[in-house]
């Protein structure tokens, strides 16, 4: 925590601002903040397009041009610092396609792309995506993989998706690469991944009630018996 | 290149120096520090947890737990006027009559809605005051507990978290939560979360901060967000069924005429429409209150974790329990200021990170409980052993480079991606230098009482999740909250679809608990103009906002210096 009443000790010194450019209007904001805390301090209470302000929600996609720069950026609004000059404006929902399923129902290869996201296959290979992912993902390369039928390449390369839209904004093809990634990932999570023997043995196990002598015998301890069987277990991390 | 200042070098190099013989230890599987005594452990507790300080909890002076200790932030949130006067509202004409109302849009809810569907009710409401999935939820990484390794069991499970409790938990939900988790652990498989496992298929199990054994299921570091994001399509996928309403939070709940719970009142957070919902069983499962700042501190928590469902069955009634504990997690930010706070998942110290101080010095077995690792913390830095950073802050560093000394160049890229990535932007690469840390407010231990339906005191009012309270007693272990809001959010669908069932409403809705309400304040003499649930905190340039006037709106600046009285 901020130290205040310690001795002698150097106050910080006071911060720098910089001007930006929320939506056009402009502002001094002090220089190092994110993109977030920059809104904020301008003065506004966000209802929307701010969600968990650690970069794994998506929910502050926002689009920014530098001075003298013709190209247009992305970033996540709490993860991207301010700088001198800065254009900001904020995308807080990206309209896009969603397709309802029943993941029961799904065959795990290349038709289930070709039923429900057919706009996949009209890929320009222009790596738009790809270069305003915030995560930094391969976009254009899982959305290739997919064309292949190879899913499990889309899945692992989509893993670090946090679904922003960025990449569907920018997309000449129109597509939702989001959605189509996380159909991709429960695929391969659902069918494709290979299966745990033991956990089916573990949940057998449960259900023919192996566990609840052992359940009765510890929740009939007192609190002071519970205590020192606490403080008595093994604990090991070798064994699984 | 180092990422940190120049002030800050002269530590790192002494951890530097130590790190040989650190990782020496750890590689001839030695403990690298001794686990402390239930004593020593009570000591640190009482001498240095933000919990155990003279200020940080009061009396409560109305409602079911009136008369009761409760952390002092709480006391202050729930001794508030409505945002409403019922006089003013029309209740006759819901906008929405349905079986279900689900009031929250994290992971308790978002199971909630899937399981009530799989029970057979046609009518689901889910509300959320932001996106379906802005939630802790998402943001959770280092794993799921289940025991799902042949040397494991639910009991022994049970025995680690109602040990890391306190042994104030509630046993039955112990033992369910404990008992259901390898289902849970398949039900999301089979939903399509992508669990880390081995070549065979074994899922992947790592310690955890109070686990005895590898219990800890994870999907790289994006735990979370996997489980989170794949519930949130499975929900969206059944439009006809579960209609979700986003950026519409509760501002109270409804009664029918003999009190029972019969729905909300929702506001649209943006156009301020209300919303009526009439419904036979109601569900909240609105999360934490991480966004209060308790005792100033900063927070791993969703901008929506202002414990708004509290508040809300609070006043209609329901009971808390364990309202005085607050969990710290050890490991938040401290460097840079940017991410302040920020979550350093846990699942850095079960690959092997190490907590030193700055003479590069280990003073605390990396995977004690949390509230545990986190007082030894606090008194490295109180005693003069944490590291300063320019702008006035204080941490410990948690060695990360270590982890690939041990396991091997890659571990961090394959396993800790998302703090790769996080550090990478402000120019500290974790896989060459440690990371500045001090404990950040993560988690609401406590909450409304339930039981193993996930029923309260109030006919018609079920909760699950974070605003939940009895599974964790007093401190919750590491992995057990994507644990308990799976387990119990599953149950809360199922048991209120059930409930639903039941002729169990009266015609007539009734907002007459707040009228009480209000009663109660004037007859304990609370006198205020403090208003709840908050909804949203404020993280405004208060000078800004105070600038020319005489009069301030109660809510403005209330993240930050609490309210303006």
């Amino acid at each position: 925590m901020r130290e205040e009443s310690e001795k002698g000790e150097k106050k910080p010194t006071k911060e720098k601002r910089i001007p930006v450019f929320i939506m056009g209007q402009k502002y001094e904001v002090p220089e190092g903040f994110t993109i977030l805390n920059a809104i904020e301090y301008a003065g506004y209470q966000l209802k929307r397009g701010v969600g968990c302000r650690e970069g794994f929600c998506g929910a502050c996609a926002t689009v920014y041009r530098l001075p003298g720069d013709y190209k247009l950026r992305g970033g996540l609004a709490c993860q991207t610092v301010v700088q001198p000059g800065m254009y900001i404006t904020q995308i807080p929902f990206t309209p896009a396609q969603k397709a309802t399923y029943d993941i029961e129902k799904l065959k795990p290869d290349v038709t289930t792309f070709q039923k429900f996201y057919p706009e996949v296959f009209r890929c320009l290979g222009c790596n738009a995506c790809s270069k305003v992912c915030p995560q930094e993902l391969d976009v254009m390369g899982y959305i290739q993989a997919i064309m292949r039928g190879d899913i499990q390449m889309a899945a692992n390369m989509s893993f670090d998706c946090i679904m922003c839209g960025l990449c569907t904004m920018r997309c000449p093809a129109e597509m939702a690469q989001y959605n189509i990634a996380i159909l991709a990932r429960r695929l391969y999570g659902r069918y494709l991944s290979p299966k745990s023997e033991f956990l089916e043995v573990r949940l057998k196990e449960i259900e023919e009630g192996k566990f609840e002598e052992q359940f009765k015998e510890i929740m009939s301890l007192s609190k002071e018996e519970l205590r020192k069987r606490y403080v008595e277990r093994d604990i090991n991390f070798k064994i699984t | 290149m180092s990422g940190y200042p120049e002030s800050m070098q002269e530590s790192l190099n002494l951890v530097k120096k130590t790190r040989p013989k650190r990782v020496e230890l750890a590689r001839k599987g030695l403990k690298i520090f001794n686990a402390l005594t239930m004593e020593e452990r009570e000591e640190v507790l009482s001498k240095y947890h933000p919990d155990y300080q003279p200020d940080s909890k009061k009396i409560i002076r109305l409602g079911p737990n009136k008369n009761e200790k409760l952390t002092a932030r709480i006391v202050d949130i729930l001794e508030s006027h409505s945002r409403i006067n019922p006089d003013d509202i029309d209740l006759s004409n819901p906008d929405f009559d349905v079986d279900i109302l689900i009031i929250g849009g994290g992971g308790a809810g978002a199971e909630a809605a899937i399981w009530a569907m799989r029970q057979g009710a046609k009518r689901i409401l889910l509300a959320t005051k932001l996106r379906i999935g802005d939630a802790n939820s998402m943001m959770s990484q280092g794993g799921m507990q289940a025991a799902v390794n042949p040397h494991d069991s639910p009991v022994i499970h049970y025995l680690d978290v109602i040990g890391g409790g306190h042994f104030e938990n509630k046993p039955e939900l112990v033992k369910i939560l404990t008992s259901e988790a390898p289902m849970i652990a398949k039900f999301l498989s089979h939903l399509g979360v992508m669990w880390d496992r081995e070549k065979d298929g074994h899922l992947q199990t790592k310690p955890g901060g109070g686990t005895s054994r590898r219990r800890l299921l994870s999907s790289r570091d994006y735990t979370g967000a996997e489980i989170m994001r794949t519930l949130r399509d499975e929900v969206k996928s059944h439009p006809d069924i579960i209609t979700v309403l986003e950026y519409s939070p509760a501002i109270e709940l409804l009664t029918d005429e003999e009190g029972r719970v019969a729905g909300a009142l929702l506001m649209q957070s943006e156009t301020g429409e209300y919303i009526i919902v009439r419904a036979k069983s109601t569900v909240i499962t609105t999360g934490g209150f991480g966004r209060l700042h308790i005792k100033g501190f900063p927070t791993t928590n969703h901008y929506g974790a202002t414990a708004d469902g509290l508040v809300l069955a609070y006043r209609v009634g329901a009971k808390l329990r364990d309202m005085d504990t607050v969990q710290f997690h050890p490991t938040g930010a401290a460097y840079p200021e940017q991410v302040l706070g920020f979550l350093i998942t846990e699942k850095v110290r079960g690959l092997g990170g190490q907590p030193v101080n700055k003479f590069g010095e280990l003073f605390v077995f990396p995977l004690e409980p949390r509230d545990v690792e986190a007082s030894t913390f606090i008194r490295e830095c109180a005693e003069g052993r944490g590291v300063k950073t320019p702008t006035g802050r204080v941490g410990i560093w948690l060695d990360s480079p270590v982890i690939e000394e041990i396991s091997g160049p890659g571990t961090i890229e394959k396993q800790l991606p998302a703090m790769l990535r996080q550090f990478h932007r402000f120019d500290i690469d974790i896989r060459k230098e440690p990371m500045l840390v001090y404990p950040t407010l993560h988690y609401q231990n406590g909450g409304i009482e339930i039981n193993g339906r996930t029923e309260t005191n109030i006919p018609n009012l079920f909760v699950a999740g974070e605003a939940s309270g009895g599974v964790h007693g007093k401190n919750r272990l590491m992995g057990n909250s994507i644990l308990d809001y799976n387990v119990f959010g599953r149950r809360a669908g199922i048991y209120a679809a059930e409930n639903a069932l039941k002729n169990n409403i009266g015609k007539k809705l009734s907002l007459e608990h707040v009228r009480k309400w209000e009663k109660e304040l004037r007859d304990a003499g609370i006198e205020t103009k403090k208003i709840s649930p908050i909804l949203f905190p404020d993280y405004r340039n208060f000078e800004l906002i105070k600038k020319h006037r005489k009069e301030l709106d109660p809510f403005v600046g209330f993240a930050l210096t609490g309210w303006q009285e």
